[in-house]
């Protein structure tokens, strides 16, 4: 970057703004370059993939890669990419290439070892998932999801025999029909139920979605006529909540 | 064998590599094993002719060969040494799972005894690939099932591995002796349990830098009761608590115990007691290194310094995962015998690491934060005269952190191990001087890797590309066969390794290059390129298109972010049918889109896999 600057051509061929950062860059250079690392980053980052003449001087015949630098943009994570700002730089995906574990190294030993399970004020929301006669408990993060739907997906794929019913955004409603209750938990398939923060086993689908996510401490999947004891009260809380 | 290798402390465990193992271009006639799949293994016995004879003697003698390089060379010469060959080789070793079916694969050869296999390429690890691609074991699982029931090794890495599959390989083989899974995911702590319950000869299990699902299911006491064969345990990247009790007592009925490597859940006062029943270790991961709760002033501590004095044998540490720095000076009876010493956890400073250092002269291996800074460095280069490698990770991983480490901490470490020959190298500012002292001074380098962290970055006192730093290298480094590299760099670096870069064999590119001519320069220049993976690079089709004579003789190429378009994938994969090659959408991107995000592509035997998700189009 700072080869064609040097020379003085900074100025000539390319858009204003690279100019004035030029200027900026031949003035600075009387000190030390390095320190303005930052903003020279946001100019290579354009140069990297642009025509540039600067670059082209001091090479032999190249070939155009005529790739739109927009295009790279979307490596970056949300984050402000106006590059006249000064930088508050965008974390691009896998870079540095350090693997996770130890880029989270720090964060995970100043809070407790232990998840949090309560939806609460985490990121996450993990939750134990077990299932009657599955020989290993699973995990899911109940931040992932935004409807039951979702969640009754991804519990299907790791428990692939089980059904969550009629559970939808809709659930609250059918749970107060209590012969659609009944036909669902007197058949053979399985049901979820969780335990809230209460310490009460309910079944799944009960509430609206977030109120669930809040209070679902861990899942069950138990077979529908196991869960049979369990609606009436969860008929109950539904009707002293509502 | 990979047992030549000292320490299992990969992050990337170099392998030597070379001619495809893991593709025959032979005709599929030559194949003509004898799979009795009994466990004798003996191939029928047919009258003595003179040629039976000769493939007899042929036979005795090929056993002899280990080197999986040249028993490829071997098998080549005619039919005969192919079968023999076949019939010989007891470790078998995949570079990618992909590039042959477990069918085939055991079809061929008949009396394995160990599988060394790999899956995912290595950028799958920075979150480039999306998860699920694939690289799952269970087919293999089950074909390895069928055909050695004899089998005793498995290494595996980069692999999916589920519960069920553990419980296959528990199941399956009676002699099962170890299992070694690096980065690899998809299973939890049941599929240990039940793995542990079953194998009976278990003498090694490593988990190393694998993610592993808490199922909370306590898998340390599922090992069998009675005196246990275990010559190995490392289990520092579960991170879920253990039954400490049953690991206690696991340990004290482990005579052969030579190598233990815990998580950060046990205490330094848990380390204690397993450390007084285990004097023989030769190789310890401390885990946290820190105690349960902290010790009041009065409170009895154990005596850590005598604990550590009683393992002569030590010449492998690491842990420190939550380290308090007081209990430091404990370790400095074993500092004259370590030859690898892994402090990449440890958040330490030069004050703490100096009085370590200095007594470690042996150490060939060192792993460290950038937490100890350039001084940290500068006595690590005044003492570690035999040091062979050196992997300074960075404590803050972000592009615009303050470097702890630049020039000066490399250029030091050049001056003082001057038999070096493998370097990891994280920092945020980095001079072409430095650079080039350091292909001066130590020749020996077969590993370069720097990372300079910053994109784009230049010479910060030159202001240059970082050209001339690297082509040095390249030029220098006679022995060189691996090489990463960063930092502002133009078509010219390329040209470099392109001319001199010649026993190049893996060779990563990040943000760096300006035109097709970079690439073209090294798939050109290169003719032992093996493994190239190159992300957000200006490199287009045409320059794709310049490596076609080359794709057979390597493992894989990986581009992702860089300037190729569908079409130009596509005229690869029609010129080159032995070519899968993929590509991977991120989220966002249209299955038609013309321009491509991710190119992974690899020669294999099978065509395209069956197993692809939806986000992969093989063209």
């Amino acid at each position: 970057m700072g080869v064609g600057l040097k020379l003085g051509k900074g100025g000539g061929d390319v858009g204003g703004e690279k100019a004035k950062m030029g200027f900026e860059e031949t003035e600075l250079r009387l000190g030390l370059p390095g320190n303005i690392r930052a903003g020279e980053g946001e100019v290579a980052r354009k140069r990297g993939f642009s025509e540039t003449v600067d670059l082209k001087l001091n090479l032999s015949s190249k070939e155009s890669s005529g790739v739109d630098p927009n295009e790279k943009e979307k490596n970056l994570l949300p984050c402000a990419t106006d590059p006249a700002k000064p930088p508050a730089k965008a974390q691009v995906v896998g870079w540095p290439p350090v693997r996770s574990f130890r880029k989270n190294m720090f964060a995970t030993q100043k809070s407790s070892s232990e998840e949090s399970e309560k939806g609460g004020a985490g990121n996450a929301a993990f939750v134990k998932v077990s299932m009657d006669g599955a020989p290993y408990l699973r995990k899911v993060d109940l931040r992932m999801y935004k409807t039951y739907l979702e969640l009754s997906d991804a519990l299907a794929k790791m428990f692939s025999s089980f059904t969550i019913g009629n559970c939808g955004s809709q659930g609250v409603k059918d749970f107060m029909n209590e012969s659609k209750l009944m036909d669902l938990l007197n058949g053979s398939d399985y049901v979820p139920t969780y335990e809230d923060k209460d310490g009460d086993w309910m079944l799944v689908g009960d509430v609206p979605w977030d109120m669930f996510v809040e209070s679902c401490k861990r899942l069950r999947i138990m077979k529908g006529t196991e869960a049979i004891g369990l609606a009436p009260r969860a008929m109950e809380k539904c009707k002293n909540r509502s | 064998m990979r047992h030549n290798r000292a320490e299992r402390m990969s992050e990337d465990d170099e392998r030597q590599q070379s001619s495809p193992s893991d593709l025959e271009f032979t005709s599929n006639k030559a194949r003509n094993c004898n799979a009795t799949g009994s466990g004798s293994g003996h191939p029928e016995f047919q009258s003595p002719f003179p040629d039976q004879v000769l493939e007899n003697v042929l036979e005795n003698v090929l056993h002899f060969l280990t080197s999986r390089r040249d028993r490829n060379a071997a098998s080549l010469v005619c039919k005969s040494w192919y079968r023999v060959e076949a019939l010989t080789r007891s470790e078998l070793f995949i570079g990618n799972c992909y590039a042959v079916s477990p069918d085939r694969a055991t079809a061929r050869f008949i009396r394995v005894r160990a599988l060394h296999l790999k899956g995912k390429p290595r950028f799958a690890d920075f979150n480039l690939m999306p998860p699920d691609w694939g690289a799952h074991f269970n087919p293999w699982a089950l074909a390895l099932a069928k055909a050695y029931p004899w089998l005793e090794k498995v290494y595996l890495k980069r692999m999916s591995v589920t519960d069920d599959d553990l419980a296959t390989l528990a199941e399956s083989f009676s002699g099962f002796k170890e299992l070694v899974l690096v980065c690899c995911d998809g299973f939890g702590t049941s599929g240990l349990a039940i793995f542990v319950s079953k194998c009976r000869q278990l003498r090694v299990l490593d988990l190393i830098e694998s993610e592993v699902t808490d199922d909370e299911t306590d898998w340390i006491s599922c090992f069998p009761e009675g005196e246990s064969h275990l010559e190995s345990l490392i289990f520092d990247c579960v991170e879920c608590p253990i039954n400490f009790e049953a690991l206690e007592r696991l340990v004290a009925r482990s005579p052969s115990l030579k190598k233990l490597r815990l998580n950060r859940h046990v205490s330094i006062g848990q380390l204690y007691r397993l450390m007084i029943r285990a004097p023989q270790l030769t190789h310890l991961g401390t885990g946290s290194f820190s105690p349960l709760e902290v010790a009041g002033q009065g409170d009895q501590e154990p005596d850590y310094v005598t604990a550590f004095a009683a393992c002569r044998s030590l010449v492998c540490l690491s842990g420190f995962r939550e380290i308090i720095p007081d209990y430091l000076p404990a370790i400095y009876p074993v500092c004259s015998n370590l030859t690898s010493l892994n402090f990449s956890y440890a958040n330490i400073d030069a004050e703490q690491l100096k009085p370590i250092i200095s007594n470690c002269h042996k150490l060939q291996v060192f792993w460290v934060l950038d937490s100890i800074c350039d001084e940290g460095l500068q006595a690590v280069a005044a003492t570690c005269k035999e040091l062979r490698e050196l992997r300074v990770f960075p404590i803050d991983a972000r592009e615009d952190s303050d470097g702890p480490v630049s020039e000066v901490g490399l250029q030091a470490i050049s001056e003082g191990c001057r038999k070096l020959q493998s370097i990891l190298y994280f920092c945020q500012r980095m001079t072409n001087a430095a650079v080039i002292a350091m292909s001066k001074n130590c020749p020996d380098l077969v590993v370069f890797r720097l990372c300079i962290m910053g994109r784009h970055r230049p010479d910060p006192v030159t202001g240059d590309p970082m050209d001339d730093g690297f082509g040095a290298i390249v030029m220098n480094c006679k022995k060189l066969t691996r090489l990463a590299v960063s930092g502002l760099l133009t078509d010219k670096a390329f040209d470099y390794i392109g001319r001199y870069g010649k026993l190049v064999r893996t060779l990563s590119v990040a943000f760096a290059g300006d035109s097709d001519m970079g690439l073209k320069y090294v798939l050109e220049g290169c003719p032992q390129l093996q493994k190239l993976e190159i992300r957000d690079s200006p490199f287009g089709d045409a320059a794709l298109r310049s490596g076609l004579h080359h794709y057979y003789n390597m493992r894989f190429l990986w581009m992702s972010s860089c300037s190729l378009t569908r079409q130009g994938c596509q005229e690869i994969a029609h010129a080159m049918d032995r070519l899968v090659v993929e590509v991977i959408r991120s989220i966002g991107e249209e299955e038609m889109d013309d321009s491509v995000g991710t190119l992974y592509m690899y020669r294999s035997l099978e065509g395209p896999r069956t197993d692809a998700p939806k986000f992969v189009t093989i063209l």
